[in-house]
């Protein structure tokens, strides 16, 4: 770049609001291009929100920003500049897609930015050391190396901006440390690119040029990481941030309330793990783990995500079982079906298990009863918790709408509100901002040091890991190092326990990969794609949504076996057939023109006779237990009667519980009769008809429900499964957070529409093709009229079925309200108007306008038409051509639904 | 199991149900507002039916055939030539035609038997059949009156049909069953399986099974709390929608079939746990819920009589309980049956009912061995 602008990003007073809370508050800030910045504050402050602003992932409310010299309030702009950003949000491989593996996450990027050198990406994928790994799936790697792959996908197009949110929280220091010394190679090799963080690690923040220090929605300082620290003559970029906020005082914070010592080595052994070893399937999640944990003591778990904190407490909690070792509790192993022992524990979930949608008051309730506390004592007991924990003003608020700092109290004092020996506390700080934090450290040492409760508790921040008596460093499902926290520090010669944790996981082999020098990854010219539509970054998505599919299981066979499964429920069960149906007869007359006129009948396909009956009783019962469906009294005299030339009429009693076959059954009865009684009395009454009328039914001759309804079904299924399945393509990705990939990199939502739709108009099509063989060999239909027709139909109707799938999840927030509100949309066009219920000549105007406006109507009449009426081409082109419609012009209405941009 | 803990969840349970608004104003609309809509808008009857006619007579007889074709059974016929008949039957413009020979009212005083062709489009089964048995005796009817008076006529012995249960065969009765049937099937399904699917998402389950409770009695708190939910709703809609607004005459023992809903919902709601448990989220869920609540309802002779259906499909229709639930129910409002004759769906529903909650408590226990 020749005509570099001085300025990399240029944020002038913008404010951000969501609803009434302002998240950023009047933000200016130059960042020259090729220097580095970090971001830091706690969660909450709006570091994220302004990178989402940075990277023209969110709307810009108030304000303006220009990155590289262009103002970015444009879409227009925005596309122009978006090959040189690259972006990684906030959260563990958030912007990857799980069940890629590495390799086709990376393909996928190297394909959005349109720059897929093999040979490139094949170093890339070297000099950040996942080269042995990529076959594996993303969701199956360990937090740091997703960060790694993440980091590449981000590097794959040589950005001039590298834009990372929080990219190294709940990671392990190891990785955090590799993936900071892989920044700083990256930065060498090239040293044009800007690099801006964010982090709530202060301590990352040292090795940058220049920190910004947030709060509230603001800077509140601004400047070189060292220069601040002398500055304040405080010790870390920590106690500076504690000193400007007026928080805490960092030097009472750190000292726990209760100075005892921890217990001694004659207190008994409350927890203990021996060779504890969980495995799922090949993955070794918690690998020969032994702890032993004194009374009173509080003991901490310390390792990044997915090292195997949690599964380990799910097996001293009984909650699952270990697959080898033991795990004991008071010197008992743990026995899930043991009830009497869960008395003893309180536990503490990730993410507070509380019952959000009851009030706080009916959390300690139903939490009291169950562990079966009395009346009296409950209602003292809870009282006691609610004065302590400073819940008072609560007490009638749902769970889910107090603060989270409060949340996590409440979540405390339900773990303690049966007197539990045993407290086991699985990251319970995570989220809360440090005031929280430091509130509960003091209460979980109260606990211990006052009433000698055992504390087992996990977590990923060092500061807190200080605060135990002793500590376990864990790491890929091993415990590397146990001890006190200054043993640990003195063993390995370092000053905290940061260095300690490295130090032991080196010294256990833990290191990753090698990595390779950088700089040859580089090259010159970042390549151009089409702006509008590119076919490359089409196909991109259009591979990533096919493997995508076929890697999920329950969705692949819905995806392929549910209309199949839903043609047969139709196809059956919606019949208006009346065949068979039971008949009774009450003889009373037992002469041969009876026994003639009920031979009538039976003989007829319509009528099975299971009752002759002997008196009106028996007629009644059979009628009421649904034995018969239509029973024939003949009167007495009734062969005299009507060879005599009188008309002796004959009783019938039909079960009227369903009408329409009460109706048809009548129909059918009349008709028999009569000729019945013609054929008896033909030598006495020998007057011919007045006129003759035999209805003559056409396109179905046979009239055969099957023949009519199969071709409507196939219709109506194809609306509702396709439908439904893409209904929750686009919202998925909202939910997931990798929509962030269409708002940031230079994907359009052309692009991003067809691409993803292209697979699921493959699987409605087989699923057509499918529905079409059942329909000739399991139902027996034949195609009379144009086949040509009909697959030229049905391919151009699933392209327009999925994409009404599309618009619904392109306007919808969640998968849910996406799911439900396509199902709803569809059945009423698709089921009620579409001819399967009534015929569509028989709805009203508004009715039939509503069908119209869906395509399943013009489909039935193509299928209709060339399975049952023999319809050729020529005859079904305007149909079609109707049909050929929709495609574009739903995609256009899920187009103009779908934002490149978050609002 | 013990009582007062699956009290403490029952409670718990409602208290969640009550403050998921969505979920609820659901519930009560299945049972009043789509049950009357669905039972008012499925009428079985013939209703606006299309009708062309080719009048080649031009006489008083042909017209006063073409006379008797009236709104709300028929829209106003269309009168056409008798060649754009295959045009307008083609397109689905009409689904009956009725042809009129020249000289027909002619043939038919002189007493030649003349011919008349009513052609019926057979893709239309919803009206075909009945609507041609329709049109036939009108056209008898204005034969007959036509004739009257003009020559003598020789009757037939008549077949006198008279309705048992309904006598006027009200369909909105028995659709109103159908839907109260398969919306308290749709709902236990939902509702049990929302109510795993919502502690899943919120992490809650795991927590309760750290505490002294029991699997079966979370299964048996949720199946109680939502069963109750939905016998009382279903009892409510009985009383006020079926009886109050359709005007239908419960047959049976309105008691005797709460008793079958109970047991039924038992089986219900043991099925949507166990899709509780094999669906990730609510979604998945939906789509289960589709494939499985679909066939039930539709197979189960509630929609379509189940001699309609092929033998095999009988057979394996008949181990569903939803299959019993329905003949029982059918026999008890419409028809009047008392516990002597539908004992044995009763049993064998209860019978299903406890296996199945067998099976789903054992894949209950897995799925929260499982959770992780």
């Amino acid at each position: 770049m020749t005509d570099q602008p001085p300025l990399a990003i240029q944020v002038s007073n913008v404010v951000h609001r969501y609803k009434q809370l302002v998240v950023l508050d009047d933000i200016n800030l130059d960042v020259p291009a090729g220097s580095s910045l970090a971001l830091i504050g706690p969660d909450g402050v709006g570091k994220s929100t302004l990178f989402s602003l940075l990277a023209g992932a969110k709307r810009l409310q108030q304000g303006s920003i220009h990155v590289l010299g262009t103002n970015i309030t444009k879409a227009e702009a925005r596309g122009q500049i978006q090959p040189r950003l690259a972006f990684m949000p906030q959260g563990l491989g958030r912007n990857l897609y799980a069940t890629l593996s590495v390799r086709e996450n990376v393909d996928y990027f190297a394909g959005l930015f349109g720059s897929a050198e093999e040979a490139r990406i094949a170093h890339l994928l070297d000099a950040i050391g996942l080269a042995p790994f990529a076959d594996r799936p993303a969701g199956k790697l360990s937090g740091g190396m997703k960060q790694k792959l993440g980091l590449c996908c981000a590097l794959v197009h040589e950005p001039d901006i590298l834009l990372l949110d929080e990219p190294t929280t709940g990671v392990d220091p190891l990785s955090r440390l590799h993936f900071w010394q892989l920044i700083d190679e990256i930065r060498t090799a090239r040293p044009g690119m800007t690099v801006v963080v964010g982090t709530s690690y202060m301590e990352e923040a040292e090795r940058f040029d220049r920190v910004l220090l947030m709060q509230s929605g603001r800077f509140i300082e601004d400047g070189e990481p060292s220069s601040l620290i002398a500055r304040y003559s405080a010790g870390s970029l920590e106690d500076v941030f504690s000193i400007l906020t007026g928080n805490q005082d960092p030097n009472t914070a750190d000292s726990p309330m209760v100075l005892r010592t921890p217990p001694g080595k004659n207190v008994p052994i409350v927890v203990e793990g021996e060779g504890l070893t969980r495995r799922f399937g090949a993955f070794t999640a918690v690998d020969s783990v032994n702890f032993k944990v004194r009374r009173g003591e509080i003991f901490g778990f310390l390792g990044s995500n997915g090292c195997g904190k949690t599964t380990t407490m799910k097996m001293l909690t009984g909650l699952l079982p270990s697959t080898e070792g033991t795990a004991r509790l008071f010197g008992k192993p743990v026995d899930a079906r043991d009830i009497e022992a869960r008395r003893k524990v309180g536990y503490m979930s990730q993410g507070f298990s509380l019952y959000g949608e009851l009030t706080v008051q009916q959390n300690f309730e139903l939490h009291a009863q169950l562990f079966g506390l009395t009346d009296d004592a409950r209602r003292a007991r809870i009282d006691e918790l609610v004065e302590r924990f400073g819940l008072q003003r609560f007490c009638t608020t749902a769970a889910n709408s107090v603060p989270l700092g409060v949340r996590q109290r409440l979540s405390l004092a339900i773990a303690i509100l049966h007197g539990p020996a045993v407290l086991i506390l699985d990251e319970p700080t995570s989220g809360v901002d440090p005031a929280a934090r430091a509130m509960f450290w003091k209460e979980i040492e109260r606990l211990s040091r006052e009433q000698q409760i055992t504390v087992f508790i996990s977590t990923h921040f060092m500061s807190e890991a200080e605060r135990c008596d002793r500590i376990a460093f864990m790491h890929a499902g091993r415990i590397i190092a146990t001890g006190t926290p200054s043993e640990l520090c003195d063993a390995q010669g370092v000053s905290n326990l940061e260095g300690a944790f490295i130090a032991y996981m080196r010294e256990g082999g833990a290191t990753e990969s090698e990595t390779r020098p950088l700089s040859v990854t580089t090259s010159d010219s970042p390549p151009s794609a089409p702006r509008l539509f590119s076919p490359r970054r089409f196909w991109a998505v259009c591979r990533r949504e096919a493997i995508e599919i076929i890697r999920e299981p329950v969705r692949f066979a819905i995806a392929l076996a549910g209309t199949l499964i839903l043609s047969l429920a139709f196809g059956f069960g919606i019949s208006f057939d009346v065949e068979g149906v039971s008949l009774g007869v009450l003889d009373r007359d037992r002469t041969p023109s009876s026994r003639a006129y009920i031979e009538e009948f039976t003989s007829s396909p319509y009528f099975d006779l299971v009752l002759v009956a002997k008196d009106d009783a028996e007629v009644t019962r059979a009628l009421r237990t649904n034995r018969v469906t239509l029973a024939l009294d003949i009167p007495p005299g009734f062969g005299r009667d009507l060879l005599s030339g009188r008309r002796p009429a004959v009783a019938a009693w039909i079960d009227g519980a369903m009408p329409f076959r009460a109706e048809t059954v009548g129909g059918y009865a009349q008709a028999i009769h009569l000729r019945a009684v013609r054929s008896i009395a033909r030598r006495t009454v020998a007057s011919p008809p007045a006129y003759r009328l035999e209805p003559r039914f056409r396109y179905n001759q046979a009239f055969r429900s099957l023949d009519a309804m199969v071709p409507v079904t196939i219709g109506v299924l194809l609306a509702l499964i396709p439908a439904m399945l893409t209904a929750l393509t686009v919202v998925r990705e909202k939910e997931l957070g990798s929509i962030v990939n269409l708002y940031v990199t230079p994907l359009t939502r052309p692009e991003f529409l067809l691409g993803k739709q292209i697979p699921y108009i493959a699987i409605g099509f087989i699923n057509f093709i499918l529905l079409t063989l059942f329909a000739v060999t399991l139902f027996g239909l034949e195609i009379k009229g144009s086949l040509v027709a009909l697959v030229l139909g049905g391919l151009l109707y699933v392209a327009g079925t999925t994409a009404v799938g599309f618009v619904t999840s392109a306007a919808t927030r969640s998968q849910t309200a996406a799911i439900f509100s396509t199902a709803i949309i569809i059945m009423l066009p698709a089921v009620e108007y579409s001819g399967m219920m009534q015929p569509v000549a028989s709805l009203e105007p508004v009715e039939r306008w509503i069908g119209t406006l869906f395509p399943t109507a013009h489909f039935v009449r193509v299928s209709v038409g060339t399975f049952a009426k023999g319809m050729g081409f020529g005859e079904l082109m305007p149909t079609l051509a109707i049909l050929a419609a929709f495609w574009p012009a739903l995609i256009g209405i899920a187009l103009a639904f779908t934002r490149k941009q978050e609002t | 199991m013990r009582l007062r803990t699956v009290i403490a969840l029952v409670k718990k349970e409602l208290t969640s149900l009550s403050r998921d608004r969505f979920l609820l104003g659901f519930v009560v609309f299945a049972f009043t507002a789509m049950i009357y809509l669905q039972a008012t808008g499925n009428t079985q009857d013939i209703h606006n039916a299309s009708v062309a006619i080719a009048d080649e007579d031009r006489s008083e007889l042909s017209r006063r055939i073409a006379g008797a074709f009236q709104p709300p059974f028929f829209k106003t016929p269309q009168m056409v030539d008798s060649v754009a008949i295959d045009r307008l039957m083609g397109g689905g413009q009409a689904t009956f035609a009725l042809d009129i020979p020249p000289n027909f009212e002619a043939e038919l005083l002189s007493g030649k038997s003349p011919s008349i062709q009513l052609l019926v489009d057979a893709t239309a089964m919803s009206q075909a059949g009945l609507g041609a048995s329709q049109i036939q005796s009108m056209v008898e009817q204005e034969v007959r009156d036509f004739r009257r008076g003009r020559t003598v006529i020789a009757a037939s012995p008549p077949l006198e049909l008279r309705n048992a249960f309904n006598q006027s065969l009200v369909s909105t009765w028995f659709t109103g069953v159908v839907e109260l049937l398969d919306n308290t099937t749709m709902l236990a399904i939902l509702l049990a399986g929302a109510a795993i699917v919502r502690e899943r998402e919120h992490g809650t389950l795991e927590h309760l099974l750290v505490m002294p409770v029991r699997p079966v009695e979370i299964m048996t708190a949720k199946i109680v709390a939502n069963g109750l939910v939905i016998a009382i709703l279903a009892a409510l809609s009985l009383r006020f929608v079926l009886q109050g607004i359709l005007g239908l005459q419960v047959a049976g023992s309105s008691a005797l079939f709460l008793l079958g809903v109970v047991s039924y919902l038992f089986f219900a709601c043991s099925l949507g746990i166990f899709l509780g448990t094999v669906s990730r989220s609510m979604p998945q869920l939906s789509l289960l819920f589709m494939l499985t609540v679909l066939p039930m309802s539709l197979l189960s002779g509630g929609n379509t009589p189940r001699e309609a259906m092929p033998e095999w499909l009988q057979n394996v229709m008949s181990l569903s309980p939803s299959t019993h639930y329905v003949s029982f129910t059918q026999a008890v409002l419409l028809r009047g049956a008392d516990i002597s004759t539908v004992w044995p769906h009763l049993t064998i529903i209860t019978i299903i009912g406890l296996f199945f909650f067998a099976f789903s408590l054992s894949r209950f226990r897995r799925f929260l061995a499982a959770q992780n």
